[in-house]
């Protein structure tokens, strides 16, 4: 008998943000978070992640300005986010000036439409 | 297992650095290759194992074996980034030591700057869809947010990271080869283009063309060979992550890991190291090498750098041909760690000889801080 084949893992996760809510997955073995979403954990390799909503709440763990010229849309923020699950999103804090963002803030995650798809932003909080 | 000592490079070249209009990629690296046979008293018709992995080619082993004529026994394209020259070293020294293969050619070559935009991008081939909707700038963003990560939490500063680009411009100075020469102040870098903060375009490297070449074979051949081998005494290989969002700790690299493996192969401690080639992409490089392979410690890379610290004159000769910030950068530069590295216990680098050099550091680190491979050479006399 084959084996059902589960729903892939970025599929799912861009079907909650379509939804509006930011999941990732939790591992049942290790009970690690995990992010971005797999088929195994890659902490312990189990295969039981099951998906659960974030508080939304991180620190900027490392941050930079990416310096673009003005004609091009000017500078912007690309940083790193310490999720309150302990994982690590890539992102950028959108409202400050770019080099105002600092390593330490607390931000929270905000859900925006760019380019047609929505996107993990984060603001001050 | 060790192959502590097993193998030698028995010849090196290096070929159009700088700039090579005109040339491709396997032209600059049939000519490397051609001038490593040369030294080494061998012929094309001798190597009967390939190693090689550019970025022009996905098969490279195939490209390169085609263009220079060559039907190796056993071909290896390791493709972890800019340490893959490095990597590609244990392979043929396991290959040699078995003795599948007799004589080994590891070569690269890339005419990056004069085919601008042209060479195979993980942002065209290989799309990382959870970090590319934020726009990085790959590979500088990756670097400048673990730069950020290393200020912050052990205060490194601008002036550290900008006297490394100077230190490797002094070196580059007393090169003929190296690409950028003229003289570069602290103020310079401080006051050069901010291209992702805090790294100015001065704290990246170049953007150059260039190819290099190495030849190894087992020590028993090595001593009949027309040059001094040098001989391989330790090396290791690691990866951690392939994306800088899942490095956990972005202050530290697995080089915390090869450094200690390579070491202990090679049966001696960062102290016993004469002259280190450490792949310096970014200014931050030298400083978190320094403290991963343990020649500091964490945090403390800023300060051993600072007012000349791995320049000319300075406490240790860090990356004594100019590096890849000032000698040449030809998209991976894995290559260049390992040729200057033989060619100063070799002792023949003229001004810039590090006096009775007798051990080296060739370091190889590739992606965004993700592969880190570590190769440590010797003379006879610490075999």
């Amino acid at each position: 008998m084959p084996h059902p084949l589960p729903e892939g893992p970025d599929e799912r996760y861009a079907a909650y943000l379509a939804e509006g809510r930011i999941c990732i997955q939790k591992c049942g073995d290790c009970q690690r978070h995990v992010f971005y979403p797999r088929i195994i954990c890659p902490h312990c390799h189990g295969s039981s992640l099951t998906w659960h909503e974030v508080t939304g709440k991180g620190i900027v763990y490392a941050t930079t300005v990416i310096r673009q010229r003005p004609d091009k849309g000017g500078p912007y923020n690309l940083c790193l986010v310490e999720m309150e699950e302990g994982v690590r999103f890539p992102g950028r804090v959108e409202g400050p000036e770019p080099e105002d963002v600092k390593i330490g803030m607390t931000v929270a995650a905000r859900i925006k439409q760019e380019d047609g798809n929505p996107l993990v932003v984060f603001d001050p909080s | 297992m060790s192959f502590r000592g097993k193998v030698a490079a028995v010849g090196v070249g290096l070929a159009g650095i700088g700039e090579a209009p005109s040339l491709s990629h396997l032209d600059l690296t049939a000519m490397a290759a051609k001038q490593a046979l040369d030294e080494a008293g061998l012929s094309f018709s001798d190597v009967d194992g390939l190693f090689a992995a550019n970025l022009q080619n996905i098969f490279a082993p195939l490209n390169v074996g085609e263009y220079l004529g060559i039907r190796p026994k056993l071909s290896e394209g390791t493709q972890i980034g800019g340490s893959s020259p490095v990597a590609h070293l244990i392979w043929a020294a396991l290959a040699l030591d078995a003795g599948l293969i007799d004589t080994a050619l590891v070569c690269y070559g890339s005419t990056q700057r004069s085919v601008a935009g042209k060479l195979l991008s993980p942002s065209t081939s290989e799309p990382l869809i959870y970090e590319m909707p934020y726009g990085p700038r790959y590979p500088i963003s990756s670097y400048a947010l673990s730069t950020s990560r290393h200020m912050y939490e052990y205060g490194t500063t601008r002036e550290q990271l900008a006297d490394v680009a100077v230190a490797a411009r002094q070196w580059a100075a007393l090169n003929p080869d190296a690409f950028m020469r003229s003289p570069l102040t602290r103020d310079e870098v401080l006051e050069s283009r901010m291209v992702c903060d805090p790294l100015t375009v001065r704290d990246c490297c170049l953007v150059t063309d260039g190819a290099g070449a190495v030849v190894l074979t087992r020590s028993d051949r090595a001593r009949d060979c027309r040059r001094e081998p040098i001989y391989l005494l330790g090396a290791a290989m690691a990866h951690w992550h392939r994306q800088i969002s899942q490095l956990p700790d972005l202050t530290v690299t697995c080089a915390s890991e090869t450094g200690p493996r390579a070491f202990e192969m090679a049966g001696l401690k960062p102290a016993d190291i004469d002259v280190l080639e450490l792949y310096d992409a970014f200014s931050i490089n030298p400083i978190m090498f320094l403290e991963d392979l343990g020649f500091c410690a964490k945090g403390e890379g800023g300060p051993f750098v600072e007012n000349g610290g791995i320049a000319p004159g300075g406490r240790l000769p860090v990356n004594t041909n100019g590096g890849g910030l000032s000698c040449v950068h030809p998209g991976m530069y894995g290559i260049f760690t390992v040729i200057e590295a033989i060619q100063q216990l070799r002792g023949e680098c003229g001004d810039r000889q590090v006096p009775d050099a007798a051990t080296a550091i060739s370091h190889g680190n590739g992606g965004h801080f993700s592969s880190q491979v570590t190769a440590i050479w010797g003379r006879q006399e610490t075999l």
